[in-house]
């Protein structure tokens, strides 16, 4: 399974002396001006500097920054105290005095001269005190996305769309790729791009289960791919189909489309009606593995034992007439698609019973 | 996560063509996937306070407390709810071989050592074909020899597995280690319980001719210890000795133990219900046999222990004690009279 590490500056901090956790408001300012760095755990506390951070494994003091596309905890914030842009604000925070809402809370207030001291046995009025969210802190790493998918806007909306985020975490880096994105900035473009390809609502779930990585895609690429397909003559439709059946075929670059394509024309000898029915039906013959690849029948699929054992019982009936000519003839699709109970009642005129019984005598 | 109280040994009929591991696979996928399918229990709920546009009007929002389900515990989140089954294979059976195929899950796979260690007997039904002889002793092998057969009796057939017989039989005293001059032998093979509780090579304890149709031929085995390829070297062998040669047709459990062909599972059936359903059925038989070979053979098991030799000598130094002591009371007894 994967495992995650967070964004080393932004968590680091928490483990490290009270020196660092000192530096960690100003760390904080930095790292929250790019747009995409870490959006989800922006969301998360600014702890105030000093005892908080040394806290780590304990319950934590949690104030939510302005930042946070959450509402209600925006809103809660609001009304506590002025969290406009919570770094500058680290000194006001600092002023204020520290509410610790666990009263098993160690105090390790003697390295760290410059905070004032506070008790934790000191009396709060009750507004403050309904006022603290005080919730256990997230894990740094984790093998699963389970303890971060209340947290992340991303992973919920994902999870509301149908994607199945234990098969995603079991992929390489797809779960660490989910938790930095940002679905309002770029998850959205890219669904909104599936849905112009024609990829279903109710498939894009499936689809983004099979496939996390288009999430990660820049959205010009994969426009320039799909003009691609369509110069080559695949009409809307048939390109929708593709996709859906091939998640993977719109992470290919250009060439790489080209020179599969390419190879089917020419080492299979086909021509370029053929290929492009053929890779219509069985877009995975484009994201597969490039060998001679041989028509997929469905009758032999592994059914051999199951057509064997209905043979025999028509055989040991008197009824294997395979004969199109003769009377009471069995066609090929009636041996092999109808399903068992119908095959006895039907076509062998046998009870389910009179079946099993001869099924043990082979 | 262990399966809720899926637990015990059953059998199923493994068809002929696919290997033992296939088919124990293919029960876990199909048991798996029936236990997955069953509804999970809800998700925990979390008070969260969501915002609502305020009733007003003019843009505001109001936080209304809601209970929401945390998304920690959805189905899509939190994956399937069993992966794994513990399901363990008893006696194998090679891929062209069939029949009786015990299977144990969960703490039934405790069970399955210790029928091992009752080491009861296996039937099979082995068909031959007189006429070719192949470097596998199987109808699919590479041909090495074509012979006639119209020589071959029934009661020349039978000749031999008579002989086949006995000499198993020897075998089977010798390897179960017990002393066929004492009570406690007598007592054994009355109930039929000499065995081999030990290692040993494959004995085959009964053979007989089921169906004779030149160049067809069926017969039965009763046997300890064996593997499926051996059987079928038995099937060469008897055609060697009758003067021509035979190759094995289809080899076929029909009993394992306490297992028969009826409590063996079809195909058809490999489902979660039947599977419960024959776990309740054979696990009264299989409690009562361990219980009979265990008790029978703890009885014995002092004089089980040593070999022939040590119990004859044995029986000869308490007969030395008893005639020593019978002696002295002789002795004392003439004391007396002269004294």
């Amino acid at each position: 399974m994967a495992v995650w590490a967070r964004h080393a500056a932004r968590w680091g901090c928490l483990l490290s002396t009270a020196r660092a956790a000192a530096e960690l408001p100003r760390r904080l300012g930095v790292a929250a001006c790019p747009a995409r760095a870490c959006p989800e755990p922006a969301r998360r506390a600014v702890l105030p500097a000093g005892r908080e951070a040394a806290l780590c494994g304990l319950q934590g003091h949690r104030r939510l920054s302005a930042r946070t596309c959450s509402p209600p905890d925006c809103a809660k914030d609001a009304a506590f105290s002025a969290p406009e842009s919570n770094l500058p604000s680290v000194q006001q925070e600092q002023a204020k005095p520290e509410i610790l809402p666990d009263l098993n809370a160690k105090i390790l207030d003697e390295d760290w001269d410059d905070i004032p001291p506070s008790s934790a046995l000191e009396v709060i009025s009750e507004e403050e005190a309904v006022q603290i969210i005080a919730e256990p802190l997230l894990p740094i790493q984790s093998s699963t996305l389970r303890d971060y998918v209340d947290h992340s806007e991303t992973l919920t909306k994902l999870v509301h769309l149908g994607v199945d985020l234990s098969q995603v975490e079991k992929r390489q880096k797809a779960g660490q790729l989910l938790l930095t994105l940002d679905f309002e900035k770029d998850v959205k473009k890219i669904l909104l791009f599936l849905k112009d390809v024609g990829v279903e609502d109710n498939q894009l779930g499936p689809f983004l289960t099979k496939n996390p990585y288009i999430l990660g895609e820049d959205l010009e690429a994969l426009e320039t791919r799909v003009a691609y397909l369509k110069s080559k003559k695949f009409g809307k439709s048939e390109i929708a189909q593709m996709v859906s059946r091939a998640p993977y075929l719109l992470l290919f670059s250009v060439e790489r489309l080209d020179n599969r394509l390419g190879f089917f024309k020419n080492e299979l000898g086909l021509s370029v009606k053929k290929t492009k029915d053929l890779v219509i039906r069985l877009p995975r013959l484009l994201t597969g593995k490039i060998e001679p690849v041989k028509e997929n029948l469905q009758v032999f699929n592994s059914k051999l034992l199951r057509i064997r054992e209905r043979h025999m019982f028509l055989v040991f009936l008197g009824r294997a007439q395979y004969d199109p000519a003769q009377p009471s003839y069995i066609s090929l699709d009636q041996l092999v698609s109808l399903p068992d109970e119908v095959f006895c009642t039907e076509i062998a005129k046998a009870s389910m019973q009179d079946f099993e019984n001869f099924l043990k005598t082979l | 996560m262990a399966a809720p109280g899926l637990a015990g040994l059953f059998a199923v009929y493994k068809p002929a063509g696919v290997a033992w591991s296939r088919v124990r696979e293919a029960l876990e996928t199909r048991l798996l996937r029936e236990l997955n399918a069953a509804p999970q229990r809800a998700p925990r709920q979390q008070v969260r306070f969501l915002p609502r546009p305020a009733p007003e009007g003019g843009g505001a929002v109001e936080l209304v407390a809601a209970s929401v389900p945390v998304l920690a515990d959805h189905p899509l989140v939190r994956g399937p709810r069993f992966r794994k089954l513990k399901i363990g294979a008893g006696h194998r059976l090679d891929v062209k071989a069939s029949g009786v195929f015990v299977l144990g899950i969960g703490h039934g796979n405790k069970l399955l050592t210790d029928l091992y260690n009752c080491h009861l007997t296996k039937v099979y039904t082995v068909g031959g074909l007189f006429g070719k002889a192949t470097d596998d002793f199987s109808d699919t092998g590479n041909l090495i020899e074509k012979t006639t057969f119209d020589h071959i009796t029934r009661e020349k057939l039978e000749r031999i597995l008579a002989v086949i017989q006995g000499t198993n039989q020897k075998a089977l005293l010798m390897y179960s280690n017990i002393d066929m001059k004492t009570q406690e032998a007598y007592e054994l093979a009355v109930k039929g319980l000499i065995r081999p509780m030990g290692k040993s090579p494959p004995i085959i304890t009964a053979i007989r001719c089921l169906q004779f149709a030149l160049p067809e031929f069926q017969l039965e085995i009763h046997c300890l210890h064996e593997t499926q390829q051996y059987l079928r070297k038995v099937v060469h062998e008897i055609g060697l000795e009758l003067k021509s040669s035979a190759v094995c047709t289809q080899v076929r459990r029909t009993r394992d133990g306490v297992f028969t062909v009826d409590d063996a599972l079809p195909r058809t059936q490999w489902n979660l219900q039947s599977i419960q359903e024959a776990i309740r059925n054979c696990q009264l038989k299989v409690q009562t046999e361990l219980e009979k070979t265990l008790a029978a053979h703890e009885e014995n098991s002092p004089l089980h222990q040593l070999d022939g030799t040590q119990l004859s000598m044995l029986c000869r130094s308490l007969r030395e004690q008893h005639n020593t002591a019978e002696s002295c009371q002789r002795g004392d007894g003439q004391q007396k009279e002269r004294g």
